[in-house]
């Protein structure tokens, strides 16, 4: 038996050694970390179990048969944070690159299957030369059996991607398709092509990290949601973020002991809005001094600054928040902070997260940049993300709630539960002097006249009593006491219910 | 006594005004600019007038908005505060006139100290130490050489018209007296074309102190005692003391005397201050008088026991004062820090913006026997405008002893939250734990002596560094009780935290191991024992190890912790010890090369440009100012350099990431 139990112990530490130490210090020497490193670091102390360890490719063209590593290339099972189930896996790039073998995706498979089973979220390090090229077609079909898992598990459970390493051609489809895809600088990499290929057919010259690196993909693409400097710093955000996601749809999100007084008061925010309507202020202070511990993990914050999105906590509990940030492009919406903004609310709203809106929003951006590029559609998947939401959502309005953007800034008439507005918010379908340059069109010439009336108007308009008179805003509330209302209110809304008329499913304007 | 007082100023010494006012059941009336329409001086004023635009020339300087402001309250007096109208004669004698109390000299003593020649010759003739010099030509090196003795060595030989240290030559001996004297003659001919020279004492080791008076129209007239204030940074004064670690008795009272003496021969009534220049053999010399309250007055009140508001306004009513010289104590030792909203890692400049937190260390007594004392005039969430002086608040430490005094300061700054803006506090936390300043071995030169190449920040010894670290790990512990109790877990019973650690922190790594946990305390492996007053969210940190007691600021990075403690700012990152032997795999990462060109970060127009091809730009310097959806965005430089190219001209429409300038 102790013979038995020691080939046991061999296998294992065979299996545990990957590609081998030559390899091992190869993927040190290039600042990366092997796959079971990183899972020692993403999961808690020894709480991983791994499966398919023993798991090789069954391959015999090009001499594979003779190289057979255990495991095949990525190490999967399932472990906790902070003590909460989660599924992974981690390609082991010292193995045969990590490409993705038959064997290798069929792993991945099989705890895609049980996560979302068993309610569990799945997180996938990513860090693979691509397909296995010895293995032809097979390969290919591994990757599509992966990608129909992330599309079944897609709203079932959380599934988040950290790039650690290469992730080219089809590879990136699976990442692609999961909720958020974490990056590290200088090591990973993400492209349907890379750069010879580029330089072949467009004459472009171009790095790998230039053309698909996480400061790439976080700041220009917005395919990265987040970007960090090392493995280590990605991991340790990952378990941040899981901190804030349910285990599955099925759940609520988890609760944290409520610490912070949800009755703190906020003096300074009486004087967060300027004077002057047209000096911007941060509000990234309003998110944090309404959060719990003034903690907020921001989602995209490299990119399409003109909102803000993350997740605090209120009364222990995650709140997903979407924020004008009046500090970039005046906090109006554009393309890119719809597109932003409105795949956050969904997330929210799949994973009963709740959510907060806070507005100061003077419109949409104008120009032909903005309009052939489809602003259109692309504001109209923000609407419609609020517009289907049933999770609790309660807004806030600041200052600037113009037009069209006042509508979409999860207003009451598409769903809010709760809507606010600060004494300074004004609610209008646009500027005083805009609408006053429109209303009194043949009295543009006088310049003293329009002033009047642009006053007239403003003392009309510029409040928000006229949305309160007529029920659009629920409440007009002190600066100082937003987190205490807003806690309150999400407090109330616990139970709340919403029935949806059957359908199969909707049709957002992709 | 006065009904109600008119305060012409703005700031904290409005504030400190108001509150002796208060005090004495006088109602208070507020003036305000446009800017300051939230400032806590008009919140803590009975009634505030409107006098005008943000800009001081058009507001706090105009002596008829002012005038106006006290017809309409009716107003019986005036209190000018420091700066703006406190030493204009034509304010005093307008109030005059207009029949409202002046709380302040009589117009006579503001006009005779407000000219440099003219008080000097005064306070030559009133008896009082000047620099001894001789003003007349001189007509060869022979005669020089015999003033320059009678002066007495080392002697300063100037250019009459010289500047920028041409023409300028300090002289220990008759032999350099000659030399000096011929070479300055040269020198100023050929760079000024005027020969002219004089000489003058030239002072060693100069300390700035003065002495604070206060008289009364009776004929009444003492001195309250002396406050150094050599610490200063271009002129202005960050560091004050009372009384001064330098003076004896003897001297003390030669210059309150003579400060005296000075005040009597122009007809003082009020407060006001006598500066002397003091040299390493106890030497003073008169510079200035200054015939106002002064803004680092509280020092004096601390260790004298008198509001010099009070007293101000007392003798302003023509009320005798009620106490004499033998009254005038000196109990115990007060600091004052200046915290202003200078960046002192940006060449201390002047950071402007909105006070997102702003926490000063409760007033009041402080552990150790001592009083903290904070003058401000901004609260949390107030505006810190670039129309006026950067001042944040005035920090006073009082103790029985210079040393106690130093380390309730210490405590006090640790405790001071000021975030939003770029301030000194750091600066001032180095200098307290500066060993010439704990020894009070300090010149008007200090800073220019210790920091030649400016603030970098202050490095801890390692011995602080394990402290922290250990601080850090207790921050860790209370974190990880936190995330143990979060809902949906798989097993019931909690995970035990790690018994091993290894504190990454300013460059060190300190291995602790936690035997126990018990609340806020933890015992360590070698002994060591802290207590921690932290819950998350926090961000000061209450620790007592050993006995000793530190309070740290700390704010959570991710990874790790940001701690500020005394000046010094470190990161440390708490691991296991697999996670510490991983983390030395991880590749250093050098900040990222900010490329040498400033982009517009967003489509708009650009309103203006601050700066021009060949200007220096020190790093968070104003360089342009882009206008998009009507707002305006301060565009400032990453760094210092040079503007090689201006690539665009106001009125430009720019799009994103278009380049404006370049710097070389």
């Amino acid at each position: 038996m102790k013979d038995i139990l020691e080939k046991l112990q061999a296998r294992r530490e065979e299996a545990w050694l990957g590609g081998g130490q030559r390899r091992i210090d190869a993927q040190h020497a290039k600042g990366k970390l092997t796959a079971r490193e990183r899972l020692e670091l993403l999961l808690d102390e020894g709480s991983f179990e791994e499966y398919d360890t023993y798991v090789t490719h069954r391959c015999t063209d090009f001499g594979m048969q003779d190289q057979k590593v255990t495991g095949d290339g990525v190490v999967t099972g399932w472990g906790t944070i902070n003590g909460r189930m989660v599924y992974v896996f981690a390609q082991d790039f010292t193995v045969f690159g990590g490409s993705l073998s038959e064997t290798h995706a069929q792993k991945i498979c099989k705890i895609m299957d049980k996560a979302v089973q068993n309610g569990a979220p799945v997180i996938g390090l990513n860090d693979s030369g691509g397909a296995r090229i010895q293995e032809g077609v097979a390969s290919l079909g591994g990757y599509a059996d992966v990608f129909k898992r992330n599309v079944t598990a897609s709203g079932a459970i959380p599934q988040i991607s950290v790039i650690m390493g290469p992730c080219a051609g089809g590879a990136v489809y699976s990442p692609a398709m999961t909720d958020f895809i974490f990056m590290v600088r200088d090591s990973s990499y993400m492209f349907v092509t890379g750069p010879d290929v580029v330089k072949t057919v467009t004459n472009e010259v171009v790095t790998a990290e230039e053309l698909g690196g996480a400061a790439t993909h976080a700041r220009v693409s917005s395919v990265a949601d987040r970007a960090f400097d090392n493995d280590m710093e990605a991991l340790a955000e990952v378990r941040r973020l899981v901190d804030f996601l349910p285990l599955s749809a099925r759940e609520a999100p988890p609760c944290l002991p409520a610490i912070d007084d949800p009755d703190r008061i906020e003096p300074s925010l009486d004087t967060l809005v300027p004077d002057n309507p047209n000096m911007p202020y941060d509000m990234r202070e309003l998110v944090t001094k309404i959060a719990d511990c003034g903690e907020f993990l921001e989602i995209q914050e490299e990119f399409a600054k003109n909102i803000l999105t993350g997740f605090i906590r209120l009364e222990g509990s995650p709140v997903g928040v979407v924020a004008n940030q009046p500090m970039v492009l005046a906090g109006c919406l554009d393309i890119d902070s719809a597109r932003k903004a409105a795949r956050f609310v969904r997330f929210c709203d799949a994973f009963n997260i709740p959510i907060l809106t806070l507005v100061d929003v003077p419109g949409f951006l104008p120009g032909t940049a903005q309009e052939y590029g489809g602003v259109i559609k692309h504001g109209a998947k923000l609407l419609f993300a609020y517009g289907q939401a049933t999770v609790p959502m309660v807004t806030v309005i600041t200052r600037k709630a113009y037009g069209g953007a006042y509508d979409v800034m999860a207003s009451k008439h598409i769903g809010a539960d709760v809507n606010y507005a600060w004494p300074t918010a004004e609610i209008a379908v646009m500027g005083a002097r805009g609408a006053t340059e429109i209303l009194y069109r043949s009295e543009l010439g006088d310049a003293a006249r329009i002033a009047a009336r642009t006053q007239e108007y403003e003392e009309r308009f510029a409040n928000p009593f006229i949305a309160a008179e007529r029920g659009f805003i629920d409440e007009v509330i002190m600066p100082r006491s937003t987190r205490r209302r807003v806690a309150r209110a999400f407090a109330a809304l616990r139970s709340k219910r919403v029935e949806r008329p059957y359908k199969k499913h909707d049709n957002i304007p992709l | 006594m006065f009904k109600k007082i008119l305060i012409a100023n703005r700031g904290e010494i409005a504030c400190r005004v108001i509150k002796t006012a208060r005090r004495m059941g006088i109602g208070t009336v507020a003036v305000h600019s446009d800017a300051d329409a939230n400032a806590l001086h008009v919140q803590m004023a009975d009634e505030a007038v409107h006098i005008g635009p943000a800009a001081a020339a058009q507001s706090y300087l105009v002596i008829d908005k002012i005038l106006d402001a006290v017809r309409e309250t009716g107003a019986d007096a005036v209190h000018p505060g420091y700066g703006f109208l406190s030493e204009n004669k034509a304010f005093a004698e307008a109030l005059e006139q207009a029949g409202v109390a002046f709380i302040g000299p009589p117009s006579g003593a503001i006009e005779a100290m407000g000219d440099k020649i003219t008080s000097k010759k005064l306070a030559d003739k009133a008896g009082v130490s000047t620099v001894p010099g001789h003003m007349g030509l001189i007509a060869d090196a022979a005669e020089a050489v015999r003033i320059a003795a009678g002066i007495g060595y080392p002697v300063m030989i100037k250019a009459s018209a010289g500047g920028g240290g041409k023409g300028m030559r300090i002289a220990w001996n008759d032999e350099e007296t000659r030399e000096g004297f011929r070479a300055s003659k040269s020198e100023a001919a050929a760079s000024f074309g005027d020969d002219r020279i004089f000489i003058e004492k030239f002072v060693t080791a100069p300390r700035h102190i003065e002495i604070q008076v206060l008289a009364d129209r009776h004929g009444s007239c003492l001195y309250l005692n002396e406050r150094e204030c050599s610490i200063q940074r271009r002129n202005q004064k960050v560091v004050e003391e009372a009384p001064s670690p330098f003076l004896d008795a003897a001297t003390r009272k030669a210059m309150g005397e003579q400060a005296c003496a000075l005040a009597c021969a122009v007809g003082y009534a009020s407060a006001g201050t006598v500066e002397f220049i003091v040299d390493g053999d106890r030497n003073f010399y008169f510079l200035e008088m200054n015939t106002r309250l002064q803004v680092e007055h509280p020092v004096t009140e601390l260790i004298t026991g008198i509001d010099l508001v009070e007293q101000m306004i007392r003798v302003a009513q023509g009320e005798a004062l009620s106490f004499g010289q033998k009254d005038v104590r000196i109990d115990g030792w007060a600091i004052e820090n200046r915290l202003y909203a200078e960046d002192p890692y940006r060449g201390f400049l002047p950071s402007t913006g909105r006070l997102t937190r702003y926490r000063p260390p409760p007033e009041g007594e402080a552990p150790g026997g001592a009083v903290l004392r904070n003058d401000t005039g901004v609260y949390e969430g107030a505006e810190i405008s670039v129309h006026y002086d950067p001042m944040i608040a005035k920090l006073c430490a009082w103790a029985p002893t210079r040393a106690a005094a130093i380390e309730a300061m210490r405590d006090a700054l640790d405790a001071f939250e000021v975030e939003g803006i770029g301030h000194n506090l750091p600066f001032v936390a180095a200098v307290m734990d500066h060993p010439r300043f704990v020894a009070g071995e300090i010149t008007t030169a200090f800073i220019e002596e210790e920091y030649p190449r400016g603030f970098g920040g202050v490095t801890l010894e390692a011995s602080a560094l394990t402290m922290l670290a250990r601080v850090a790990l207790g921050l860790s512990a209370v974190e990880f009780d936190r995330k143990s109790a979060i809902t949906g877990q798989l097993r019931a019973a909690p995970r035990p935290m790690a018994r091993h650690w290894e504190v990454a922190i300013g460059g060190q790594h300190a291995k602790l191991g936690i035997v126990q946990r018990e609340g806020g305390r933890i015992t360590f492996e070698d002994g060591c024992a802290m207590v921690l007053d932290w819950m998350p969210g926090r961000s000061l940190a209450r620790a007592q190890i050993d006995g000793r007691s530190l309070t740290v600021k700390v704010a959570p990075t991710g990874q790790g912790w940001r701690l500020r403690w005394r000046g010094a700012e470190v990161t440390a990152c708490p691991r296991g010890l697999r996670a510490a032997e991983l983390a030395r795999l991880m590749p250093e990462k050098l900040p990222p090369d900010t490329s040498r060109m400033l982009l517009c970060p967003m489509p708009g127009l650009l309103s203006r440009l601050e700066v021009a091809e060949g200007d220096a730009v020190e790093e968070g310097q104003a360089l342009a100012v882009v206008e998009a959806m009507k707002m305006e965005n301060t565009l400032r430089a990453e760094r210092r350099g040079i503007v090689r190219k201006v690539n665009c001209a106001p009125g430009d429409s720019l799009a994103v990431d278009e380049v404006i300038l370049e710097f070389e």
